[in-house]
């Protein structure tokens, strides 16, 4: 499904700010697997997840979606077969645009966009089925400027947009950090809710520690641009936040106590 | 007076199609193009010149507009493919297609006064219909013969070709590729994690938005009567006019509704300049000044009197304020006293 070989990625190379971001990650996503990453500040998660979107190209290594190889296609190509939710609730939606047009863009990501209406009457039916299914009253909105929208209701709608065409790889990016609690922990359910529905290959990055336990199959842990911990279906089963932590000052041999306030235990 | 109004009509429809091509970069793709300054030359010299050589009219005026989308596109890659900044882009084609347009000319100035133009053109066909005689009919019933224009001829045939290219653009930025390209201008990251390439958008955005400014300065040339190198100068500045009035009074809700109102902005800024000019102790050299001030004063205005607004409306609240504070302050000193 994804494939990471050897990924290298250095910032700043022969500079004194020279920073190894990624250092030789190999992972192997199979169909249908929710992965979780957690790690501190700096331990590489968004570089990964940037190099597997195509923002990012790595200086070594490759990635291959589906045993094609990818590592230097570019993103707008290669987001054909990829979802993606930005941290930033702005990030993942057009703001001087009505809803039913940011789906309707969202619909143009598997196929190629035609000089036909992009929001006829049928699609317009369909997107408010859509909506209905998040059940957060956005159906009866199609008209309203996703500007007017709240941050948990943009970022709902940027879930929807990146998934309702069932990406082959669905990549979130701390997409709940942003959010009150009870926003985060909507958006979760939504996001399990539909990963679950599609069945959706996912790659999830998050400073929470219990969010990453609680939702997917395997999880990762990052420090310093390797993976240096990782749990199976099994293993996550019984996994807990002060295990994790544990796990953690035993590989590392210091303190994950800086991150905890980040980490939200 | 009335004359100089229907001539202000007649130039402020033709400029609504440069206007319209200033809304596509400036608003929609979110790009401050300069090359207007001279692609609106473009699409008059290379008129111009086809005209002089004895093509069809029509022909010369589409083929004007080709060549400003050409030069759109051209500016769109020196962005996208040479990441050069969106304004130094825009001012080194303009810069370049001065001396494009002089080479194309092969003199800094073409009179067409002789020549068939597209005005010309329709004109023979427009007395065939006898539809001034018609249009002039109320004015003189009313008795008001002499405030009727010669002929109606250039009025209609550009209410007919602008909102003929209006509804084009409202239906263009309303298809798939439409909506794709007015997210770019929106939020450009988006649009590339939904598989859609921002740059080639970018590109095609630039050359359809020269292409209508072209259009408008091969109409504009034959309008005049002469094709003039220096036609374009401070031209973007018109157009910015045009969107920034059009837009202020008329509103941007929807797409329909902000290109109907950056055809009336332009027509409205012809009129307000033919006003200007009026005034005795302003000449025709001082429009740029004009439209300068126009401009400024349709950007600052509105938020001016927001903020003025604003203050009376604390002050009003404050002076409330105290009263209340001083009649408390009253009551209290007279409890005490008793």
């Amino acid at each position: 499904m994804l494939q990471l070989n050897q990924i290298e990625k250095v910032f700043y190379e022969g500079t004194p700010d020279e920073k190894r971001a990624l250092r030789g990650i190999d992972l192997t996503l199979n169909e249908g697997d929710f992965v979780t990453v957690i790690g501190s500040n700096g331990a590489g998660k968004s570089t990964l997840l940037n190099i597997v979107a195509g923002v990012l190209f790595p200086d070594y290594g490759a990635v291959s979606i589906d045993d094609k190889e990818v590592t230097f296609l570019p993103e707008y190509k290669r987001s054909k077969w990829i979802g993606r939710v930005f941290q930033d609730p702005m990030a993942g939606t057009a703001p001087n645009m009505t809803i039913e047009e940011n789906l309707a863009l969202a619909l143009g990501r598997t196929k190629k966009r035609s000089l036909f209406k992009g929001v006829t009457q049928n699609r317009r039916a369909e997107f408010k089925e859509l909506l209905n299914s998040i059940d957060i009253g956005l159906e009866d909105r199609l008209n309203t400027k996703v500007g007017l929208l709240s941050g948990g209701e943009r970022q709902a709608l940027s879930l929807l947009m990146a998934t309702f065409t069932k990406p082959r790889i669905l990549l979130l990016d701390e997409h709940t950090a942003a959010l009150d609690p009870a926003r985060a922990e909507l958006i979760t359910r939504i996001t399990k809710d539909i990963v679950a529905k599609h069945q959706l290959t996912t790659l999830m990055v998050t400073h929470q520690m219990d969010q990453a336990i609680q939702l997917g199959n395997r999880l990762f842990m990052m420090d310093g641009g390797q993976i240096i911990f990782e749990a199976n279906d099994e293993q996550k089963e019984k996994l807990t936040v002060e295990q994790l932590i544990n796990e953690f000052q035993k590989i590392r041999g210091k303190q994950f106590a800086n991150d905890r306030s980040v980490l939200s235990v | 007076m009335v004359s100089a109004l229907y001539g202000a009509l007649e130039s402020g429809l033709i400029y609504a199609l440069m206007a319209l091509g200033v809304y596509l970069t400036f608003r929609v793709l979110d790009f401050p193009d300069l090359t207007v300054d001279g692609s609106f030359v473009t699409g008059g010299a290379v008129s111009a010149i086809m005209i002089m050589n004895g093509s069809d009219p029509f022909l010369a005026t589409l083929m004007g507009g080709v060549a400003g989308f050409l030069a759109g596109c051209i500016t769109g890659l020196l962005h996208t493919k040479g990441n050069i900044n969106p304004l130094l882009s825009g001012i080194l084609m303009m810069t370049a297609l001065y001396s494009i347009n002089l080479r194309i000319m092969g003199q800094p100035n073409i009179p067409l006064l002789n020549q068939t133009t597209v005005f010309k053109e329709i004109g023979s066909w427009w007395e065939g219909l006898q539809i001034d005689e018609y249009l002039l009919k109320p004015f003189t019933a009313l008795g008001l013969g002499e405030y009727a224009p010669k002929t109606f001829l250039v009025i209609i045939s550009m209410i007919f070709i602008v909102f003929m290219l209006k509804k084009i653009m409202d239906w263009l930025l309303r298809t798939e590729a439409g909506i794709a390209l007015r997210a770019t201008g929106d939020n450009a990251r988006m649009v590339k994690s939904l598989s859609a390439n921002t740059g080639s958008y970018i590109v095609v955005g630039l050359g359809l938005s020269n292409g209508l400014v072209a259009l408008s300065g091969a109409l504009y040339a034959q309008y005049n009567g002469f094709s003039d190198v220096n036609l374009g100068i401070g031209m973007i500045i018109v157009g910015l006019a045009s969107v920034i009035i059009g837009e202020g009074l008329f509103g941007k809700k929807s797409v329909v509704r902000a290109t109907l109102a950056v055809i009336l902005g332009a027509i409205l800024y012809r009129i307000i300049i033919a006003l200007a000019l009026r005034v005795d102790f302003l000449d025709a050299s001082d429009m740029k000044l004009i439209t300068a001030v126009i401009v400024i004063g349709a950007l600052v205005f509105p938020k001016w009197w927001k903020e003025f607004k604003e203050k009376r409306k604390r002050y009003t609240r404050r002076k409330t304020l105290n009263k209340q504070q001083q009649e408390g302050g009253e009551e209290n000193a007279s409890v005490k006293s008793d």
